[in-house]
């Protein structure tokens, strides 16, 4: 290990200067000429495609949406300079998203994934999504090796732990969760270069869980909070869905679906984009059932794909009595 | 007669190379991950070649997708086991293959004694000849000097 090996691993990087064969360089850097501009840089990664997708998928979310493009901007500068040799270390990109149910945090972990790997932040690009459960074991001496096993598995790409709050669990002084926790501090600290950590959660018992593990909150360069969706966004949501599903809102359906989601939001448990969908699967299932009650009718794509605006009206939303709770 | 020419014991692939370094084995194992090999730990102090089995550091690891993740693995080994031979084996787990397809030494300790011929004489003038490590002579846990 102390000399230079006397020869060459086909398919490896030429490292004959000692200095770079710390950093493995990603192979098809060498074969492209250096970038100087920001623009080559973007034309290179293909980054901005996935930036302009995320703006026409997710509807909303302007202070994530500003927030990702901050961090590729960081990215593409960062990889400038180190082009002109001006050395810094690896920004931390370990994320907090924490927002109210059905906002989309899953959606852009994915999303920052891809981003990610086009920068060539991260190796491979993959998300390994997990819970509380992957993490934590259930006896002494359980939880260490299933934590490390997880973080292998995440190495060169993202983990997303979902429901980050449910690792520490005050009332218990001996849950083994605070135990995932510093193995996962550990790594998120020493081994910057190979994997991103993303937290998410609802955003009070993210600040509960961040007040008692304070080692986690200051290794976390990136609290992204994710608003709720105004009436008019969900609307578009309800649009976009329907239309990836080939189903259309017919004359009147979609001020009917306006109005339910008005009255939606004012009821406890309202999920946005989630409940969004939940209801027009619901919708779908009154719109079956009505074709279905007609048996003699030959029904065109047309029928098919239509949902009328009784379907919407039907929901327990609409009834009179305030007392029922979501439909 | 010499039993021990280079002073360090050959088996598995690259036994006959210098020492990979850290980025080289990083290569050899993104390119098992990348057959769809399941990378596994072994270590031992006892080299001799019909050791076939070593002992198992962890679990093997399946589903890995990035060789930091072996590397780690492979440095808690390092770190538990400095002066042991430690190998990495690529499992693959291909119906009717299903057996290892590399495994490379990549630790051993600083001073290999090798072997020695060890004679012994049976009925009549039979002489019967084995392999014998000088490592083996001191307990487990003290053959490098642990």
């Amino acid at each position: 290990m102390a000399t230079a090996p006397l020869y060459t691993i086909p398919g490896a990087q030429a490292v004959p200067a000692p200095a770079a064969a710390a950093n493995v360089a990603p192979a098809p850097a060498a074969i492209t000429p250096a970038p100087v501009t920001v623009g080559e840089v973007l034309a290179q990664s293909q980054v901005e495609a996935v930036m302009d997708e995320l703006d026409r998928d997710l509807i909303g979310l302007a202070p994530v949406k500003a927030r990702i493009r901050d961090i590729a901007a960081l990215l593409v500068i960062a990889k400038l300079r180190e082009q002109l040799g001006l050395a810094s270390a690896k920004p931390s990109l370990h994320m907090c998203f924490s927002g109210n149910p059905g906002t989309g945090k899953t959606t852009v972990a994915l999303r920052m994934a891809q981003i990610l790997h086009r920068l060539r932040y991260v190796r491979k690009g993959h998300v390994v999504s997990v819970t509380r459960d992957d993490l934590v074991g259930q006896y002494i001496g359980h939880t260490a090796p299933k934590t490390k096993e997880v973080l292998k598995k995440a190495m060169g790409g993202v983990l997303f732990i979902d429901e980050a709050y449910y690792l520490y669990r005050p009332e218990n002084e001996r849950d083994y969760g605070q135990e995932a926790i510093e193995i996962l501090l550990q790594v998120m600290e020493n081994q910057r270069d190979d994997l991103v950590v993303i937290l998410a959660g609802y955003k009070d018992r993210m600040d509960t869980f961040f007040q008692s593990n304070p080692g986690m909150s200051s290794r976390i360069a990136h609290h992204l909070d994710f608003p709720d969706y105004s009436g008019n966004e969900l609307l578009q949501i309800a649009d976009r869905l329907l239309t990836d599903s080939h189903y259309r809102f017919g004359p009147g359906a979609r001020e009917a679906f306006d109005e339910y989601l008005q009255r939606r939001l004012t009821q406890p448990h309202f999920a946005n984009a989630r409940s969004v969908r939940n209801a027009l699967d619901r919708m779908r299932l009154r719109q079956a059932s009505r074709l279905f009650a007609d048996r003699d009718r030959p029904l065109t794509a047309d029928d098919l794909s239509t949902l009328a605006e009784s379907d919407i009206r039907a929901s327990r939303v609409f009834a009179t009595t305030a007392t029922t709770t979501a439909a | 007669m010499m039993t021990n020419p280079t002073g360090r014991i050959t088996q598995g692939m690259f036994s006959f190379l210098p020492e990979l370094t850290d980025e080289e084995i990083a290569l050899q194992i993104e390119y098992g991950l990348g057959k769809g090999y399941a990378w596994s730990i072994e270590y031992t102090d006892d080299p001799h070649p019909r050791n076939t089995y070593w002992e198992m550091f962890g679990m093997p690891m399946f589903d890995l997708s990035d060789a930091a993740g072996v590397m780690m693995e492979l440095a808690s080994c390092r770190a538990t086991f400095p002066n042991h031979y430690i190998r990495l084996m690529a499992f693959d787990s291909t119906r009717n293959i299903e057996s290892i397809t590399m495994s490379f030494i990549v630790n051993r300790p600083a001073n290999e004694p090798g072997f020695g011929l060890a004679r012994q004489e049976v009925q009549g003038r039979t002489m019967r000849t084995t392999v014998h490590s000088y490592a083996t002579d001191k307990p487990e846990g003290e053959r490098y000097g642990a």
